[in-house]
């Protein structure tokens, strides 16, 4: 379980989602539409758009916590190695002011104690925004569209995850260098 | 009844929360090393899903589910400004974020309490969305 499961046997795995839902009761895997559902569940004054019944929704929303329960399982009961990156990659990041990995995500972004800083809060705060908001707008994530809608030939989805790769470089290369830096104190 | 699938569909949750994790694709680094061309190990897995679901999909469309409705895909609506707008918000956030919202909840579970924090942006930025949407190009 520690090892690192090679892409040949996690991107089937996770590929047989897809039709194991649809066998069970012709369920659309999307993990995004979850975040709508939440909002649903607010009992006050909500826009029209969160005004259905979540209940129906209940499926996903039991799915969703699989995936807090896999995660927990994978994770907490069997840490694994931290992450070998491509060294070129690896350097990049290091001189945008993190360290050598020491596990799955970076310590001075996601560890408990970098809370403590208003910067990473800032940017956490931030990418999860865009990422509710250009999900709902966009009409689903990687699981909806990149996974789901391509396998389905929906051409909507593959132009969607075209876009998911414009941002992504745009975020990747020029926002996010600066972004690290910033909460670092590194060169960027 | 409702409890069997219920639990299954909790169950189909765990398969997925475990493989994200273990094949770290749940990983911020994974996410900025594909970003950067790096390896080849992220659209390995996301070319392979595809695939496997793809077959899944041809093989099961038409039938009849467990559940009982017909197995059918429901054809997305084919106004293009919200595939290219939107999409390109998100991927900004999943590269700022190093993380799109499985993985979030995967690592939420695996013991990253931040990841709460990126999670409520998710929920500010989907609420923001549907206070916004009769304004929006779609």
């Amino acid at each position: 379980m520690t090892q690192l499961w090679p892409w040949y046997v996690s991107g089937p795995l996770l590929g047989l989602i897809v039709p194991l839902l649809l066998w069970l009761g012709n369920k659309d895997f999307g993990i995004s539409a979850n975040l709508r559902h939440v909002c649903a569940m607010w009992p006050g004054k909500k826009p029209a758009f969160f005004q259905y019944d979540w209940r129906k929704e209940t499926w996903n929303l039991l799915f969703a916590l699989g995936l807090l329960a896999g995660g927990f399982l994978a994770g907490y009961l069997y840490p694994g190695d931290p992450v070998h990156l491509n060294g070129t990659v690896l350097e990049r990041i290091k001189s945008w002011g993190l360290d050598d990995p020491q596990a799955i995500v970076p310590l001075k972004l996601f560890a408990t104690s970098a809370l403590a800083s208003w910067k990473v809060w800032v940017y956490l705060l931030l990418g999860g925004f865009l990422i509710g908001f250009g999900a709902r707008y966009g009409g689903g994530c990687t699981s909806g569209h990149a996974i789901t809608g391509i396998a389905a030939l929906q051409l909507p989805s593959l132009v969607a995850v075209v876009f998911f790769f414009v941002g992504g470089l745009i975020g990747a290369w020029w926002i996010l260098p600066g972004l690290i830096a910033w909460i670092t104190g590194g060169a960027g | 009844m409702r409890f069997f699938f219920g639990l299954a569909y909790f169950l189909v949750g765990v398969l997925g929360g475990v493989t994200l994790v273990q094949s770290q694709a749940a990983s911020w680094y994974r996410i900025q090393e594909m970003f950067q061309f790096g390896a080849f190990h992220m659209y390995g897995m996301i070319m392979s899903a595809i695939v496997v679901a793809m077959i899944g999909v041809w093989l099961l469309r038409g039938k009849r589910s467990l559940e009982g409705p017909e197995i059918k895909i429901n054809d997305k609506a084919r106004t293009w400004t919200r595939y290219i707008v939107g999409g390109t918000i998100f991927g900004l956030g999943w590269a700022l974020a190093g993380a799109c919202p499985g993985p979030t909840l995967a690592l939420i579970g695996a013991g990253w309490p931040a990841y709460l924090i990126l999670f409520a942006g998710m929920i500010l930025g989907t609420w923001v969305y549907g206070l916004l949407r009769e304004m929006l190009p779609h």
